[in-house]
């Protein structure tokens, strides 16, 4: 064959595969579900349009469908956003224990131009498995370094920045939604207590040193600050061209800007009080991460309105003499204080636990739609995405589920998954395993 | 372990208002109108369970209260026997790995079992009435057992299942190889440091142990003879609990991840004619499951926990389901204090993996734990004659949203939701007033000494040691 000749076969071969999928992957409709917008009451009977990875439409029976459009009928199941875990490290690690497969934790104290998608590993096992259970997209984020999130904050102050990802796509390009979802802030505290993984040991420090070493880590943060500040100005003036380029000053000047939101971890009341100060002080878009003593703060956090990404609800009382139920009542009380409260997992591996994470602080006062919302909508307000995820509404992404029921409860199946529209399979290792030794004779 | 006074004193605060009143025998308690989740008897709605002395002593509809008997109105509740946590870590004072030797048995937990232990009352409330605590994993045969009932308030002794059967951890794998592990300077590496290491360490224990107990057979032979001025063995602490376990008096539990290190511990175990009891985590169980059946072993393990290290990398939380269908006695595990107080949901998981029936899901945190460490004469369910082990739950237990409300232990009610709730403000009055008189005392030390200052926040504990030993 001609090369020219081949080309045209190559062209047409193309045309005809391509014009099928284009056809069938333009409009999809969802019958006959219960929709669960999260922007208003129910839709019995609903139907969902979605063209073009964005939801064109949804409402009742009578909305029109486009002739044409392939037709899922829904029946007997319910529909909502998809789940979003609004910190975890999803493509960031793959087998906890080998460190050639961690990509949480670079060295340095202040690295916060690293971006986290620069490392996403699109095909880790993690994440069609916490797609499984109903997580459409995630942050994920670089870690704490030290003694992990709830271990006390011994390693970098400025990890990087968290990426808001879709949990499908071949390369990191087609998952990412936005690369710098939030600039990742470790507050430096009073570690008296530290964690030696070298000796699976904790390791206890005079209060003095360690008093003396946070000092030192808050003179280095207002140092960093007053730097980026400069450059920040020198960047308005027009005038970089006149200093170095320097990316660490660049990434911080944005969120000194407001550009990006600074995710403050923090977890002890004192923690808290001493981040929002500094924030105010910096005028930097504060979300609270951890919060385990949220509880104590919400009067300051609900005047501030700064919103609050829960550390996991569970886990143990900080303290011996704390309520057994601390970790579980600590979303109740901060939203009656007016607080808004998201719910995030900071795993990977665990990722797939987030409704859990968030329905069990449901019997502790936290009311349901609330919870729900934890882990739809109000990630995406904080983050500044609502105008594109959260709630099934015509305009955003058609990223949501559909289920058989509650998908805050263990024995809910996800029937169905959605991400920017294209059906996304919720096919997994485990199950595959399971099929696979389910058969051994 | 150190503490600091005001803790303990609340502590001691909190135990004395938990601890039920002397006199407990005798006491008669009706608990009317819930669900009964018998677990092996099916469930009875609006059902009534009558405990007499610490035991169920009736299970059935309309049961008439004796005079002079607690009623607790259970109208819209679920009753549920207590949850059995086949592997835990509460209650011990210090560290749970004698690491220095690969062969520990000569060491015990019922030597440091520390009654105050919160976790202990925090587990309680999730509905945990009994723990199986384990010694940790750092070596191929690790240390003695001791089977607990979350009796908060009394002391160590107090806390014992009495006459449950003594066990003994093993473990295999990355744990004893120490692979995730650098010793600190100046210790040195210890054998074994691969899977073949870790075996050869166990077979080597059992062949020393098959001696000892020939060399006590000979000297029992002779004295039994009447043979004059004979002079015992000496005592062996070490082969003592191995012989007991090769005379099927001592249970094995035993840390596995990996199919084949599972398969290779049955295999010597029946080289050395004795039974595996449990095997633990045993997250590639679902690939050996006809294998573990056939030997008789029971199989306790995760949920869904996965990929932390490499031999967890093919765990799945259909294992559970999975090995109950292949016909493994199999319970669920909590390795951690804050994961027990919800085993009951972690059991609710493998309805949807694996699709195990209700009934079959809540014999994972109940009948089965007990089966596995031989004590389901005692507990595991709702039948008479049984220990009066319950937990009261306001919502069905396989639902995320379910709260325990009260547990029972022997008949005595040791979490009571309402009252915890209750007795907030009195203890925080009381911290109040002991942290007040702390400070008071700082102030006048600080006057002296200022450099000694205490912090005054501390920080969360670590959720990290939980993970020492999984």
């Amino acid at each position: 064959m001609k090369p020219r000749a081949q080309l045209l076969l190559t062209l047409l071969l193309a045309a005809l595969l391509a014009a099928p999928l284009a056809a069938a992957a333009q409009v999809t409709a969802l019958k006959g579900a219960t929709i669960y917008t999260l922007a208003g009451a129910p839709i019995e009977n609903g139907t969902l349009v979605i063209r073009d990875g964005k939801i064109a439409a949804v409402g009742g029976p009578e909305t029109p469908v486009p002739a044409g459009a392939r037709v899922i009928d829904a029946k007997g199941l319910r529909i909502y956003p998809g789940l979003f875990d609004a910190v975890s490290r999803l493509g960031l690690t793959e087998v906890g224990a080998v460190s050639a497969t961690v990509d949480t934790n670079e060295l340095g104290r202040y690295n916060p131009h690293l971006v986290a998608a620069t490392a996403v590993h699109p095909p880790s096992e993690h994440i069609p498995v916490a797609r499984a259970n109903g997580i459409t997209h995630a942050v994920s984020a670089p870690g704490s370094g030290g003694g992990g999130f709830f271990g006390g904050f011994a390693g970098a102050v400025m990890p990087g920045q968290g990426s808001l990802i879709n949990l499908s796509g071949w390369t990191v390009e087609e998952m990412l939604i936005k690369p710098s979802a939030g600039l990742i802030l470790n507050w430096p505290s009073v570690q008296t207590r530290t964690f030696d993984f070298s000796t699976f040991e904790f390791r206890e420090k005079p209060f003095t040193e360690a008093k003396k070493e946070f000092e030192e880590r808050l003179a280095e943060l207002e140092e960093w600050m007053q730097a980026a500040q400069h450059y920040a100005q020198v960047e308005a003036k027009g005038a970089t061209a006149k200093v170095e380029r320097e990316l660490k000053l660049e990434a911080l000047a944005r969120a000194l800007r407001g550009e990006i939101p600074v995710l403050f971890m923090a977890n002890s009341a004192r923690d808290i009080r001493n981040a929002v100060e500094f924030a105010e002080k910096w005028k930097l878009k504060m979300i609270l991460c951890g919060g385990a003593e949220a509880w104590k703060e919400k009067k300051l956090l609900a005047e501030k309105k700064i919103p609050v990404i829960l550390r996991p609800t569970q886990s143990l009382p900080g303290e011996e003499d704390e309520p057994y139920d601390r970790p579980f009542t600590n979303a109740g009380e901060l939203h009656a204080a007016g607080v808004k409260v998201a719910f995030a997992t900071f795993d990977s591996s665990d990722s797939r636990t987030l409704p859990y994470e968030a329905a069990n602080a449901v019997p502790y006062g936290l009311p349901y739609e609330e919870a729900l919302k934890g882990i739809t909508l109000y990630p995406a307000q904080m983050l500044g995405v609502d105008k594109e995820l959260g709630t099934l509404e015509a305009g955003k992404r058609a990223n949501f589920i559909v289920t058989d029921g509650d998908p805050l409860e263990f024995k809910t199946e996800v029937r169905r998954l959605f991400i920017n529209g294209v059906e996304t399979s919720t096919d997994n290792k485990h199950r595959q395993l399971w099929e696979k030794y389910r058969a051994r004779p | 372990m150190k503490r600091t006074i005001l803790s303990a004193l609340l502590i001691l605060a909190v135990a004395a208002l938990v601890a039920p009143a002397a006199g407990a025998q005798d006491q008669v308690t009706l608990i009317k109108n819930a669900t009964v989740l018998t677990v092996t008897r099916g469930t009875i709605e609006n059902g009534d369970v009558l405990i007499r002395n610490g035991k169920i002593a009736a299970v059935g509809k309309n049961l008439k209260a004796p005079a002079g008997a607690t009623v607790i109105d259970a109208t819209g509740m679920y009753l549920l026997p207590g949850i059995i946590d086949c592997h835990s870590h509460i209650a011990v004072d210090g560290g749970v790995n004698e690491g220095s030797i690969a062969v520990s048995s000569m060491v015990g937990i019922e030597d440091v079992i520390d009654p105050e232990d919160i976790d202990i009352y925090r587990d309680l409330a999730g509905g945990v009435t009994t723990a199986n605590v384990l010694h940790g994993s750092a070596n191929p045969i690790g240390g003695l057992n001791a089977v607990i009932k979350l009796r908060w308030g009394q002391d160590a002794r107090g806390l014992l299942f009495e006459g449950a059967k003594p066990g003994i951890k093993f473990a295999l794998g990355e744990n004893p190889k120490r692979s995730n592990f650098t010793p600190p300077p100046g210790v040195p590496q210890r054998y074994p440091a691969t899977r073949m290491g870790v075996m050869d360490v166990i077979r080597e224990a059992f062949i020393d142990a098959r001696e000892y107990r020939q060399k006590w057979q000979d000297y029992q032979k002779r004295v039994a003879a009447g043979e004059k001025n004979l002079l015992a063995p000496r005592r062996d602490l070490k082969l003592e609990p191995l012989v007991e376990i090769l005379e099927g008096k001592r249970l094995v539990h035993a840390h596995c991840y990996r199919a084949d290190e599972i398969l290779q511990l049955i295999r010597l175990a029946e080289e050395f004619g004795f039974k595996i009891a449990t095997f633990q985590h045993v997250l590639e169980g679902y690939k050996v499951a006809k294998e573990i059946a056939a030997h008789g072993a029971g199989a306790s393990t995760f949920s869904d926990w996965w990929a932390y290290k490499v031999e967890a990398y093919d765990a799945i939380p259909y294992n559970a389901a999975l090995m109950t269908q292949k016909g493994v006695v199999v319970s669920i595990n909590s390795d951690s204090a804050e994961e027990a107080r919800h085993l009951n949901q972690e059991a609710g998981k493998t309805v949807k993996f694996g699709g195990l029936s209700e009934t079959e899901a809540l014999k994972l945190v109940t009948l089965n734990p007990a089966r596995q460490l031989q004590i389901a004469d005692r507990v595991g369910s709702i039948e008479v004659g049984k220990d009066a082990d319950l937990v009261l739950y306001d919502k069905h237990p396989l639902s995320v949203y379910s709260v325990p409300q009260k547990v029972l232990i022997d008949g005595q009610v040791y979490f009571d939701r309402q009252q915890d709730i209750a007795r907030r403000a009195e203890i925080e009055k009381e911290k109040k007033a002991l942290a007040e008189k702390d400070k008071k005392k700082d102030e006048k030390k600080e006057e002296k000494k200022p450099e000694e200052k205490k912090p005054e926040d501390k920080k969360p504990s670590a959720g990290v040691s939980e993970e020492v030993t999984r």
